[in-house]
């Protein structure tokens, strides 16, 4: 949402970027100092008081120039009228000062535009980051250590929860199983052929690398080889690559920290053990697994059924909604943390499971608001992680040792793609759809390390190949999101791997896609071979017939998929049109198509509809104008983001607003036409705002809707619509909907339906991009 | 492939093989579903298809059994419908539903792609009259929403209209008001869905080890 609203005007104001730019900078600057004193601080603050009594202390020279607060808290007055206590807000203060700075250098970067095409934004993250770290050091004082709480309780889960929440299932669905191969047992053979490997060589090597014993490495390695979903998505976001490579890639990342998990305490606990038999190892590790995955899933799912009940009934407490979603997802997070499971594993489930049934009984907004909320929260953490990480690095204790981190490094490289193409190939052997080897280069060239490994690293027992171990670890982070990071770009283009396709999901490949799953179906039946399709339909006709029922509300619970694809579309339209004030933008028409072209002539079939008199024709084009005016200067001033409240105001009462919904709707159900005009904007993260319910297209920028207004009768009672909507004069609108009435087909949709409906879509037409999924896995 | 078993009969499967592409141990088993299903005669007839009980789900069952009896989809000249297909007509609709296989060209692709669009628009176009006519466009809908309980006519109307409409906009964008389109054309269907990537979505796992009974799972194809 910050990232939206920083986009706008970037790109509007390219000349004036460069003076902002530098304003940024110095704002950055400044900003940065502070952080460096308020880091140091935090060291020295508690013995202010002391040093200035002893001026022995060789710090103290320093320090003093930094904390005049001293000099105040010395000399009493009667009453302070002002003074300086930084103490009490200390931990707030820093926080979001690190937060703010987070979110400048973000901004920085953005107006950049140079800089940020060729390098990635995680890289130039972490070089801010080494800055800062390097400048706290500079100062003397102990920079905030990426620690594991602080990582993967509050860091983490938004990030996770962001992805899992959005995870295009359909995709994920049906490549489960390679994403499982790639996952477990890409981790397992890294972690062994590298660990193995490793110990080898430095028996080899000589006395310095001999106090590394089996198990330390293995550890190590198990660290080492888990592809990170955080740098994953950081990179890989600004990257359009198709959507099988993206699932791939992500998949696999997100499921092999379970695989790390199980491998981490399960080495954990034999390194205690001291010695270990082979048999061991591998029952440790199946029942580990199996245990692990399964109870993560079970955790996750759990909770996600709960939100979803949960969801059923707020329908008179909206605003809460979105909270729901979160505080479920953050418990599902931890409680499976608690059972030692794998909190990340737990997320995805929880937020696979609860999205199809909360989608359908939450508002607009508050879905509206989950998707902004998440999105702010995991760009923010994604920021904070890869800066702390250069602030960790240049912080932490280093023993640097080429031979090991040079090894550790190769070898890394060596094992992900030798895993990769072996895996490939037996994998291809029960694929439909092949893995060419473009595929597999990116699926190598894109497990990226990343901030879990650093921080899981600094669990490790203090044993003195501690520090040699983080250093390499560190080592292979940079080195994967550095290298790979910045030329992955190139080589995607290079390569001409697939891009992902604009997906505009049109009504057509909606119906087809449902069509084919039932055609697919049924030939799967006839062929007596119960197979993918099968199970399928089956899990979808359980989910129609007892889930739905007990996790959505009201009528919602029956309606086909199909029909609340389309209302959906219907609904998107009407508040593309309203927005855009198409009524504004009459007389230039681009396609004339209208219902008349496809509708025989003839008895229009029961769809009479009652003409106007002239006389109200042209007190309807008069208003019409009038209003016209006043929308034309209004919307011009906004961007396309901004939220358009104006025309919603809260004097419009809350019923007649819905009414005028109903009636727009239904103008707009039947006399369907394009929507209005879309801006291409290049949204941040592009992994996930994606262009959806994309009706048609436009080649040309600045396109007129297609309008139908000028035709025929039907058009000014749907103008006079949009005008209700636009002008919030009671009075008036209310003399028009008499009249709207009266023109209206005597068609009388089931109110109470629509009264749910319409409370989901009031006001805030929010974004134009929305990211639905189509999760027709769950119909 | 398993040569144990072919050698009996080379030449029977030989030319099923290559008209439509199947593997022997595929048209084996789909051998045996034919005798299972036709009660080890030799033809099938609609009242056997429409005794499998797991189709009486299915929201376009009608549709697929037509399919199934088409004419039109044994890749000759003729229109119409049987009354009664043998293995050999069977086999035929059932290589519309082939995967492509990591050895396809481009080329063949397009051809794969082309040839299942084709069977999805014959079964859209009832009178075969080369368009996809609103009327028929309409059904299509109102078959798909016909198994999910009481659906209000007006909205499958209006859904339909709106896939119409979106078809006729993006393909005939200039269109005066007193023209009338007449319907989906094969070209247009094709560019509607060229998003959908037929190629690699329409198409089931055959069996090729040996086995025709009910099971599920993963299996080389």
């Amino acid at each position: 949402m910050a990232a939206l609203a920083l986009r706008a005007p970037r790109s509007s104001s390219s000349s004036g970027g460069r003076s902002a730019a530098r304003l940024a900078g110095l704002l950055a600057c400044v900003l940065l100092l502070a952080a460096g004193a308020s880091a140091s601080r935090d060291e020295g603050s508690g013995e202010s008081n002391g040093t200035r009594r002893d001026p022995g202390r060789v710090e103290s020279g320093t320090r003093r120039d930094l904390h005049p607060r001293s000099n105040l808290t010395a000399h009493k007055k009667a009453f302070p009228v002002l003074s300086f206590n930084y103490e009490h807000v200390r931990k707030p203060f820093e926080i979001s000062l690190w937060i703010l700075l987070a979110l400048l250098m973000k901004l920085g970067f953005h107006i950049i535009p140079r800089v940020s095409n060729v390098v990635p934004e995680s890289c130039l993250l972490i070089v801010v980051g080494l800055l800062v770290g390097g400048l706290i050091k500079a100062i003397g004082e102990k920079a905030p250590v990426l620690h594991y709480e602080l990582f993967f309780f509050y860091l983490l889960p938004p990030i996770i929860l962001d992805a899992g929440y959005f995870l295009p299932i359909r995709p994920f669905m049906e490549n489960l199983g390679t994403i499982l191969v790639f996952a477990v047992v890409g981790t397992l053979w890294n972690a062994f052929f590298i660990g193995g490997m490793m110990y080898a060589v430095c028996q080899i090597a000589g006395a310095q690398l001999g106090g590394v014993d089996l198990l330390s490495c293995l550890l190590f390695r198990t660290i080492i080889s888990a592809v990170d979903p955080v740098a994953v998505l950081a990179v890989f976001k600004e990257i359009h690559i198709n959507d099988l490579l993206h699932i791939l890639l992500f998949g696999e990342s997100l499921l092999n920290n379970a695989v790390t998990v199980v491998l981490y305490h399960l080495f954990k606990e034999f390194s205690q053990a001291g010695t270990v038999t082979v048999g061991d190892a591998l029952l440790g590790i199946v029942c580990f697994f199996v245990v692990l995955s399964l109870g993560s899933i079970m955790v996750g799912a759990i909770y996600g059924l709960l939100g979803a009940f949960t969801s059923r009934f707020t329908s008179h407490t909206r605003v809460i909604e979105p909270l729901f979603v979160f505080l479920y997802s953050y418990m599902a997070y931890l409680s499976a943390e608690v059972f030692r499971l794998s909190g990340i594993m737990s997320l995805i489930p929880c937020g696979v499971t609860m999205r199809p049934y909360v989608e359908a009984n939450i508002s607009h907004k508050s879905h509206t608001t989950i998707k902004y909320f998440l999105k702010m929260w995991s760009s923010v953490n994604e920021t904070l992680i890869f800066i702390f990480l250069g602030v960790s690095t240049v912080a932490g204790p280093h023993a640097w040792n080429w031979t090991f981190v040079i090894l550790t490094v190769i070898l890394c490289l060596v094992s992900t793609v030798l895993g990769v193409i072996g895996l490939t190939y037996i994998i291809n052997k029960f694929r439909i759809v092949k893995l060419t080897k473009k595929d597999q280069f990116i699926v190598a060239y894109g497990g990226l390390r990343g901030a879990i490994a650093f921080s899981l690293g600094f669990l490790l027992t203090n044993n003195k190949m501690k520090n040699m171990f983080l250093t390499a670890i560190i080592t292979v982070i940079f080195f994967t999101v550095f290298v790979q990071g910045m030329t992955i770009r190139p080589l995607v283009e290079l390569l001409a791997v697939k891009k992902k396709k604009e997906s505009k999901r049109s009504i057509n490949e909606e119906i087809h896609t449902q069509f084919l799953d039932h055609l697919l179906t049924g030939i799967e039946e006839v062929c007596g071979h119960y197979g993918h399709h099968h199970w399928k339909d089956k899990l979808n006709r359980f989910n129609k017939s007892y889930v739905k029922k007990w996790l959505i509300a009201g009528e919602r619970s029956t309606e086909p998929q199909l029909i609340s694809f389309y209302n959906k579309m219907e609904m998107k339209q009407a508040m593309m049109l309203v927005e855009s004030g198409s009524s504004a933008k009459l007389p230039s028409i681009v396609s004339s198509v209208s219902m008349q072209n496809i509708q025989q002539k003839g008895p229009t079939r029961g769809r009479a509809i009652p003409s106007i008199s002239k006389s109200r024709e042209a007190e309807i084009r008069k208003i019409l104008r009038a209003n016209l005016q006043k929308t034309r200067q209004r919307l011009r001033s906004y961007s396309r983001h901004d939220l358009l409240i104006d025309p919603f105001k809260d004097n419009l009462s809350e019923v007649r607003f819905r009414k005028q919904r109903v009636e727009m709707e239904r103008r707009m159900s039947h006399y369907l036409t394009v929507p209005a005009n879309r801006q291409e904007t290049t949204p941040v993260r592009k992994v996930c705002f994606e262009p959806e319910h994309q009706v048609y297209t436009y080649d040309t920028e600045g396109e007129s809707p297609r309008g139908r207004a000028a035709q025929t009768h039907p058009s000014p009672p749907d103008t006079i619509g949009l005008v209700n909507e636009a002008t919030p004069r009671p009075n008036q609108s209310s003399a028009l909907r008499d009249r709207d009435e009266t023109e209206l087909r005597a068609k009388a949709p089931d109110d109470q339906e629509e009264q749910l409906k319409l409370s989901r879509c009031l006001s805030d037409p929010g974004p134009n991009k929305d990211e639905e999924e189509d999760g027709s896995f769950v119909s | 492939m398993g040569a144990s078993q072919t050698r009996t009969e080379p030449n029977e499967f030989q030319d099923m093989m290559d008209k439509t592409g199947f593997s022997v141990e595929q048209i084996k088993n789909l051998r045996k579903r034919f005798l299972q299903l036709s009660g080890n005669e030799e033809t099938i007839s609609r009242e056997n298809l429409d005794s499998i009980p797991a189709l009486a789900n299915n929201p376009i069952k009608k549709e697929i059994i037509n399919a199934i009896f088409d004419k039109r989809n044994q890749h000759e000249s003729e229109v119409g419908s049987f009354q009664e297909i043998g293995f050999e007509q069977f086999l035929m609709v059932m290589s519309h539903f082939r995967p492509p296989t990591l050895k396809t060209t481009p080329e063949e692709k397009e051809a794969l792609r082309k040839e299942k669009l084709r069977f999805l628009f014959n079964m859209h176009d009832t009178d075969n009259d080369g368009t996809i006519t609103l009327d028929e466009y309409r059904k299509v809908v109102e078959e798909l929403l016909s198994k999910s309980g009481a659906i209000d006519p007006e909205t499958a109307k209006g859904i339909a209209d709106a896939a119409m409409l979106e078809v006729a906009s993006t393909n005939v964008p200039q269109m005066a008001p007193d023209e009338f389109y007449e319907g989906i054309t094969f070209e247009h269907f094709e560019q509607i869905l060229e998003g959908l990537e037929m190629e690699t979505r329409m198409h089931i796992r055959f069996l090729d080890v040996g086995t025709a009974t009910m099971r599920c799972g993963r299996s080389t194809s």
